[in-house]
């Protein structure tokens, strides 16, 4: 049994927060780099232009990317072998996205109950847990600030074994080409498809951790991912979505087995604005990746 | 990657480049140059708006329905849909990008028809608010979603002036300089996003 302790885990969780809301993945960076030398519409390539100035700008002056700093997703790899200390696991990551974002001057986006008073909780917690336990003794976390533009326009959808990869084309199109400008474009589009309907919804969030350039590792999956770019980016709705080649950075695919009488797709769409950040914990020694 | 200096970083000289200036509010001289914003073009907003979003819409709404004060004077005026970041201690505000538009559609009519001239956002807006756009004189920007350190960087001053306990959602006056944006619908109902789909 190795030991990590709660304040570890809650000091971890904030840096990861701030470290995410301003300062852009390199890859995400590079993917709208590559975009803007090769748009040829002179209006998209400036947007792509201020796109990239504006995360340069929020790296180097330590200012949120978006405004819309999120609701916080928190994803766990939990090492079987380790035991936390002093406090629970998920108070301590409550604790760190709280200090996060009222020490960090970040927008708090969360109300306490959907439906009635809808009262802002003034710390932007609680955060959206998902904890995975995997062997070993270390522990990985992931923090995703999620936006309400991008989350707004995505669906799940249960086809039904019939519809097949041409029902999941369709539906995965249809998401994208209502979403328009609003899910601020380009994007990044996560799809799970298999298990029952959570399951496929937590595969396209977890679909949007992958890194662009990376693909499904079952080649069969990973050709649909590549046919599936050029077929949004053939949609010509653009950056910003005023027109222009490209509408989507990536597209990643996440499978799972699923029911004998079940198709059940998720479509979850990520705004160019695609923060994440994560460490890995072992004893109480911290790598930020 | 390497980082420019982000002191290098200026609209006006770089993506932005000959955009027209618009001054804002639409009030005197300035209201003539609405009716001659063509949808698609690109320009750089100077001057005074407001921000709102779907809170203080329903609040506006709500009071000019019951024939109650309004906290602001809309007639001649620009609205921002935005909820900014805190500031940090020493700037003028936090990061201010655009919100999605649309969710304003069912109140901005009837701002519109209280003299409201301007409105800046992102996405598509309904065929009932172009159409009280076109009826009263009224224009649609754009601006680059998701820019919003970019953004607050033009943003030369800015203070609540209504509904503080909105938080984010409170309505702040703000001074812009080198704003840039995009027409998206015109006074006369042209729209960029439907041209360009
Ligand atoms: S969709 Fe993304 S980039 Fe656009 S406003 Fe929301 S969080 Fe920001």
């Amino acid at each position: 049994m190795t030991n990590v302790s709660a304040k570890t885990i809650r000091d971890t969780v904030e840096e990861l927060c701030v470290k995410a809301i301003e300062i852009l993945p390199r890859d995400v960076l590079s993917a709208l780099q590559r975009a803007m030398e090769e748009e040829s519409n002179p209006l998209s390539k400036d947007i792509l232009g201020v796109i990239l100035d504006n995360a340069r700008l929020a790296a180097h002056e330590k200012i949120p990317i978006c405004q819309d700093t999120g609701m916080t997703y928190v994803f766990v790899e939990l090492g079987q072998d380790i035991a936390i200390e002093d406090g629970y696991l998920y108070d301590a990551i409550s604790q760190g996205v709280a200090r996060a974002y009222v020490r960090g001057f970040l927008r708090k986006s969360v109300v306490s109950d959907p439906l009635f008073d809808r009262k802002n909780t003034g710390d932007n917690t609680p955060p959206v847990i998902h904890t995975e336990i995997v062997p070993g003794d270390e522990v990985k976390i992931t923090v995703m600030p999620k936006g309400t533009g991008s989350e707004n326009m995505s669906a799940v959808r249960m086809l039904t074994p019939g519809d097949g990869i041409e029902g999941v084309r369709r539906f995965v199109m249809e998401v994208v080409e209502k979403s328009g400008p609003n899910a601020c474009p380009p994007l990044i589009v996560g799809v799970g498809i298999g298990g029952m309907m959570d399951k496929a919804a937590y595969l396209a969030k977890k679909a949007l951790l992958r890194e662009i350039g990376s693909s499904n590792p079952d080649p069969r999956v990973a050709a649909f991912e590549k046919e599936l770019v050029s077929a949004i980016n053939g949609l010509g709705i653009g950056p910003g979505g005023l027109g222009g080649a490209t509408t989507c950075l990536a597209v990643h695919i996440e499978t799972y087995p699923t029911h004998i009488g079940a198709l059940p797709v998720a479509v979850n769409l990520q705004c160019h604005a695609a923060r994440r950040a994560s460490a890995v914990i072992r004893s109480e020694k911290r790598v930020l990746l | 990657m390497t980082f420019e200096s982000p002191s290098s970083i200026s609209v006006r000289e770089r993506a932005w480049r000959g955009a027209k200036d618009v001054f804002l509010p639409f009030t005197g001289e300035n209201e003539k140059v609405l009716y001659s914003l063509r949808a698609g073009e690109k320009v750089l907003l100077q001057g005074v708006m407001y921000t709102a979003r779907d809170a203080a819409h329903r609040r506006l709404v709500h009071s000019l329905d019951e024939g109650l004060e309004v906290p602001v004077d809309l007639r001649g005026q620009v609205i921002y849909y935005a909820g900014p970041c805190p500031a940090k201690p020493g700037t003028v505000i936090g990061s201010l990008g655009p919100t999605t538009s649309g969710r304003m559609d069912r109140y901005a009519p009837r701002l519109i028809e209280a003299g409201l001239k301007g409105m800046v956002g992102k996405g598509i807006r309904s065929l009932a608010v172009i159409e009280a756009m076109v009826k009263h004189g009224a224009v649609y920007f754009v601006t680059v979603g998701g820019a919003g350190a970019l953004l607050s960087k033009c943003v030369s001053k800015a203070e609540v002036v209504a509904y503080e306990d909105l938080g984010p959602e409170a309505i702040y006056r703000l001074e812009v300089v080198d704003f840039p944006a995009i027409v998206g619908v015109d006074s006369r109902g042209n729209d960029v996003y439907r041209e360009a789909l």
